[in-house]
């Protein structure tokens, strides 16, 4: 079975802050991490090689330093990583990257199952892994939290709904993305460690992966982030002072005065 | 797609078991807005089989519904429904599509817009109208919502957004409000699917819908152990309320996952939410900071709760909360 993860580094925080005066993300001091989503991904890839064998593929697009994580990806299991690394990419927008990642795909070729995080902690779209899924002309089940069975050229997954989980059968290859409730993610192995610090990560860049310039980078996005800001709460609400009783009685006073109960 | 003669809105009307789910209408209460600030008309999509529900989308600002009505469509198919959807934006081409940004919104949407090869945002907080170039302006939340994006797509239609529910508000129904309803065959030669659906599992706890209730009570990292979850239930039960629960509680265990209230739970607006020992990360804040009235009870008067929080009490939960279900049970 080969299986490909797409994996993406992100700030290791979400408490990040705006410079006002540039509208640009302060970074300085925030360390990258494999998104989180993306490493039940890995995980799950990781496992199903273990299960029915063959191998398993992490590819990530990002600047140069993105090799970091694809080094890890392969301490924690991954037999090989490509990244996707090129100036004309930067800028992408989820449909760029989709058709990035599906023409890098492509060229890997000879896939049974692409394994995608649900969402990004930064972008927080999780629409890259469905729109892949419809560039590659494959089925996508989305928000799968436990593979049931992989037999026969298909897969049974279940995929969280709002109220429960729907059981689905889906032929490969297929994209899927995962929910955290999916694995727990192993620490790296000594060996794992050994072989990322040894292996060779190809870099591929737009030459390489027979694309259409115009569909990908900031030429291929159709949406453009035209403001960000640092969302500001103040506290304006009221707090109830006093020993607990006299708090009790004093909330039970408002939420009856405001109808509320 | 460029912009031509793309013209009004359309909202995909997501249904289940045949009815016509509450973020539909909320997404017509915000896209009938927009519709006059453009100066066009606003669409309602749905598909499904034997769907009741086409007068509740007019009632609720719909001038047209479309109506595909097919056993094959009775599930929730992402492919189906994509290539349906993508075929009739072909043919209409409205300038604007707006969906609800649940599980299966954000599962199918997506694929709608790859194959038609234009931009969308996902999880919109806002939506807006730039009159003077026409462009519908999305503000959604990043990094867990520490950031808001605003984003506009300049050239490609049509533009396209996920809300997530409970973000807008239904409008009051005009139950005398006329709409065409235009039946549509679905084109079951040409879309096809290559997944099935082989069962359903319901997992509610609860009696009474998080998602339909009035009043929630919350609960957090902050009651320490599972066995005083039980104080959050005892207060619920004694308002009538449904449960909730941040993410920090469920992954205790000491809530289902349908009970979770943020990110990557569900998005609520009730009448009235008290907020138990929840410290009140970003990510729970976003799902619940637009509830009516917020009452948060927490030790830590530094808490970010208390940031949006219309009544706070600071002090020992243990105390308050079985002292406030005491005096209601009264």
């Amino acid at each position: 079975m080969n299986i490909i993860v797409c994996l993406k580094q992100v700030p290791a925080t979400t408490q990040v802050r705006i410079d006002p005066q540039t509208n640009n993300l302060i970074r300085e001091g925030i360390e990258s991490i494999i998104n989180p989503y993306d490493t039940y991904a890995l995980e799950e890839g990781v496992r199903l090689r273990e299960r029915f064998g063959g191998k398993v593929t992490a590819v990530s697009m990002g600047p140069p330093q993105a090799e970091s994580a694809l080094r890890e990806a392969i301490s924690l299991g991954a037999d090989e990583a490509v990244l996707l690394c090129d100036r004309a990419f930067a800028g992408s927008d989820t449909l760029a990257t989709a058709y990035t990642l599906a023409r890098a795909m492509n060229k890997l070729g000879d896939y049974d199952l692409i394994i995608c995080g649900r969402q990004t902690l930064d972008g927080d779209t999780g629409q890259v892994g469905p729109e892949l899924s419809q560039m590659l002309d494959v089925p996508c089940v989305a928000y799968v939290s436990q593979i049931e069975d992989v037999a026969d050229g298909a897969l049974r997954a279940r995929r969280m709904v709002e109220d429960g989980y729907e059981v689905i059968e889906s032929p490969l290859p297929a994209v899927i993305t995962v929910v955290k409730e999916i694995s727990t993610p192993r620490l790296p192995s000594l060996r794992g460690i050994a072989r990322s610090k040894s292996a060779a990560i190809p870099v591929w860049g737009a030459g390489d992966l027979a694309l259409e310039p115009e569909k990908t980078g900031l030429a291929g996005s159709p949406t453009r982030v035209i403001n960000v800001y640092s969302p500001q709460r103040t506290c304006q609400g009221e707090i109830l002072e006093g020993d607990p009783a006299e708090q009790v009685e004093c909330l039970i006073g408002r939420l009856k005065d405001a109808g509320l109960i | 797609m460029r912009q031509d003669d793309f013209k009004g809105i359309w909202v995909f009307a997501e249904q289940r078991n045949g009815r016509v789910k509450d973020v539909a209408c909320e997404l017509l209460a915000r896209g009938r807005e927009l519709a006059d600030a453009l100066g066009t008309d606003l669409s309602a999509v749905c598909f499904g089989h034997r769907v009741a529900g086409a007068d509740r989308l007019i009632a609720h600002g719909a001038d047209r519904v479309y109506m595909v009505d097919s056993q094959e469509l009775a599930d929730n198919r992402e492919d189906l429904y994509a290539g349906q959807l993508a075929e009739l934006i072909r043919q209409h081409r409205p300038e604007i599509v707006l969906a609800g940004a649940t599980p299966f919104g954000r599962a199918f949407i997506p694929r709608v817009a790859a194959a038609l090869g234009t931009g969308l945002t996902a999880d919109c907080t806002a939506l807006d109208i730039d009159a003077e170039k026409r462009l519908l302006v999305q503000t959604k939340p990043g990094y867990g919502g520490n950031v808001m994006a605003v984003i506009v797509c300049p050239e490609a239609r049509p533009q396209m957004a996920t809300v997530r529910p409970r973000v807008f508000r239904k409008s009051v129904p005009e139950a005398a409000r006329k709409g065409e309803v235009i039946g549509v065959d679905f084109d079951r030669r040409r879309i096809t699917s290559r997944t099935k659906l082989l069962t359903f599992v319901e997992e509610i706890a609860e009696t009474v819908r998080i998602e339909e209730a009035d009043i929630i009570v919350a609960g957090g990292r902050g009651l320490v152990k599972e066995e005083s979850f039980q104080m959050v239930k005892d207060l619920a039960s004694a308002l009538g309320a449904a449960v909730g629960a941040t993410r920090a509680a469920v992954d205790e265990g000491w809530a289902p996952y349908s009970c979770q209230i943020g990110q990557t739970g569900k998005t609520v607006c009730p009448k009235l939410y008290i907020a138990i020992g929840v410290s009140g990360a970003v990510q729970h804040l976003v799902g619940m900071q637009t509830s009516d009235v917020i009452v948060a009870i927490n030790d830590d008067p530094h808490a970010p709760i208390f940031e949006v929080a219309d009544y706070g009490i600071v002090g020992d939960l243990f105390k308050v909360v079985p002292l406030l279900t005491e005096k209601l049970k009264k």
